[in-house]
């Protein structure tokens, strides 16, 4: 029986379907009608949010799973996805299983890897199908890129953010509701305490405007602010400004951060090492701003301006308003 | 309390990594150090022995012949004691194989905790922790910004998109950690002499009743076929002019780019 193709979604910060989401299911939309395979999507969430969840996912797929999980409110969000999918999956043996490489997708795929025994492919930036699911991946920082198969045609692949373009299926799909079983889990969510609220997601950002060390202190960053408002983005930042203290860990990019992919990257007194390069080379168009002329990042930025971030970027605000008006 | 640490040894992140002819990582050309995040729950753990809990510190990891180099920093930070799972056959496993082996070398170890890194700097895809403590048997509490055990429970910081939800569970417990944890220490003088008598202690599959033929590079679930080095971007446009021409060439980039 040739397995189903399974897309895991998940509910951002403001409760709606993550952007990545959407992106997955659309890949797995692509790869269905490539590989004459049925596709389908779980999302799973309390009994109250779950419904609306599956109706965004149902846009993209022609059949959604919803799972009420009443636990969901209480307890982390993967073991329960994990435990929802194979519920919604039955018997599915030769099933590939699509998620977003994020936390809760990354801790749903090692769940499901030790309960179905398949293998993974993780960050799979390009997914295409050959009597399998055949992922194009950057290792290495990005200096290579590899591609992997399934030995026997079928695994569970996690997918980041940018990989396809988020895009509607011509008519809406059908959402069945079943209902989670089984244990209650063996974690307990006390509290969940935000710090950021209303900023926007690095990740999800259009334009990201980075700081790092040369930014010199919380200061700085609120001149990035500004940028980052004239031009609709984000800021995120280097290690060094996040060890520092100077803006939270939540918005650093790189090896140890986030991985983004956004139309346009400021970065802004960032030196462009290797750890902070395999964050952010998947920009459209990487803007660099250094005082240094031999700054590693010269060498992967699309524009280069050797200056004082702290001249070009209020003159950059000024243009920006100026040009507007 | 008894803390096992998953350390993993990889390749120093200095951009030498290569391939080698089997498209797997040549992982005996790059000098070995402990993967980045498993250092940082290193360290968390070292945090709570400096604040007065008895705390024993396991290191445990698979790897190849040089294995024992990368896990030697760990001893001199402060860890134990270590076990390393060394075997020919192991040579080209994937991530479903090492949970595998993980979980064997874990059930043979007494520990209220187990601490692992979120992923691993060689392209490991952050799954092997969540596989492992669901083999195991163990409440999986992942992303932990901070880790604190109380009594018979572990109640950690877990980072979220917005800030972070406090976790709590019974132990013995899997916890993943990283950077927000804190910096990891740097070993002293008295810390690397010390190291040298503590015991590595090495483990076949054979001693973990693994049969060869479940791991390795012909059991693995997933093949690399081929490898390309990607188009490089052109060159940078170099800007030097003062501030406001500046501003104005990076707006007319941006335009010119269509990405404003
Ligand atoms: C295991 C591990 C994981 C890591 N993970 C990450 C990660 O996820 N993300 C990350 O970013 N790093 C990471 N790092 C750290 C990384 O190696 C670098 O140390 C870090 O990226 C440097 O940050 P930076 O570029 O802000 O600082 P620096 O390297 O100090 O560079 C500062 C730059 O600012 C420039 N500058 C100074 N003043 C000005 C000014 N007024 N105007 C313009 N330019 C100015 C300087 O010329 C310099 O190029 C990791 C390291 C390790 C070992």
């Amino acid at each position: 029986m040739p397995g189903t193709l399974w897309a895991i979604a998940e509910a951002g910060p403001d409760g709606h379907l993550t952007k990545l989401s959407a992106e997955v299911a659309t890949l797995v939309r692509g790869l269905g009608a490539a590989a004459g395979r049925d596709v389908a999507g779980v999302v799973v969430g309390t009994p109250d949010a779950v419904a609306a969840l599956a109706g965004e996912l149902a846009a993209y797929l022609p059949r959604v799973v919803a799972v009420e999980a009443a636990a969901a409110a209480t307890s982390p969000i993967a073991a329960l996805a994990a435990q929802g999918a194979l519920q919604a999956m039955g018997a599915d043996p030769n099933a590939s299983i699509f998620m977003g490489n994020f936390p809760d997708g990354r801790d749903t795929a090692g769940l499901l890897m030790a309960a179905l025994g398949v293998g993974v492919i993780s960050n799979a930036g390009g997914v295409t199908w050959n009597s399998g699911p055949v992922a194009e991946k950057g290792v290495f920082g990005g200096r290579l890129v590899t591609t992997s198969s399934f030995a026997d045609g079928h695994g569970i692949v996690t997918v980041p953010l940018g990989s396809v373009p988020a895009e509607a299926a011509a008519s809406a799909g059908v959402v069945e509701t079943i209902v989670l079983v089984g244990a209650a889990p063996a974690v307990t969510v006390l509290e969940r305490v935000s710090e950021a609220a209303g900023a926007v997601q690095i990740e999800e950002a259009k334009v990201i405007v980075s700081g790092g060390r040369g930014v010199g202190g919380p200061e700085g960053f609120a001149i990035l602010d500004s940028l980052a408002e004239a031009l609709g983005g984000a800021v995120g930042a280097s290690r060094a400004a996040v060890d520092a203290g100077w803006i939270p860990y939540s918005r650093q990019v790189g090896q140890t951060g986030k991985i983004v992919k956004p139309e346009v990257y400021i970065a802004l007194g960032i030196s462009g090492a290797v750890q902070h390069k395999v964050g952010m080379q998947g920009a459209h168009t990487i803007v660099a701003v250094n005082t240094d002329p031999d700054a590693p990042i010269a060498e992967f930025a699309d524009l280069f301006v050797i200056g004082n971030l702290f001249e070009v970027v209020p003159a950059l605000v000024a243009e920006l308003a100026a040009r507007k008006a | 309390m008894k803390i096992v640490i998953l350390a993993k040894p990889v390749p120093d992140a200095t951009g030498q990594e290569r391939l080698g002819p089997d498209l797997r990582l040549d992982r005996v050309a790059i000098p070995p150090v402990i993967n980045g995040n498993d250092e940082y729950v290193l360290e968390a753990a070292l945090r709570l022995r400096d604040a007065g809990a008895e705390v024993s510190i396991t290191l445990l990891a698979m790897a190849g012949a040089f294995g024992p180099d990368a896990l030697r920093k760990g001893l001199a930070m402060g860890a134990d004691n270590a076990y390393l799972v060394s075997d020919a056959a192991l040579a080209g496993s994937d991530a479903r194989a090492t949970v595998r082996v993980l979980a064997a070398a874990l059930a043979k170890l007494e520990f209220d905790l187990v601490l692992a890194g979120v992923d691993s700097s060689d392209g490991g895809g952050g799954v092997v922790a969540a596989a492992l403590a669901s083999m195991s048997g163990l409440p999986y509490l992942s992303y932990a910004t901070s880790i604190a055990p109380d009594g018979g429970r572990i109640r950690i910081k877990r980072f979220s998109a917005t800030g972070y939800d406090v976790l709590e569970a019974p132990m013995p417990a899997l916890v993943t950690g990283m950077q927000a944890l804190g910096e990891p220490r740097y070993p002293t003088l008295r810390g690397i002499m010390g190291a040298r008598s503590k015991t590595i202690t090495t483990w076949t599959l054979a001693d973990l009743g693994i049969d060869p033929a479940s791991v390795g590079a012909d059991a693995a679930a997933s093949r690399v076929s081929t490898f390309s080095i990607p188009d490089a971007r052109s060159a940078a446009r170099v800007v030097k002019d003062p501030a406001p021409e500046a501003a104005k060439q990076i707006v007319d980039f941006l335009i010119e780019r269509r990405a404003i």
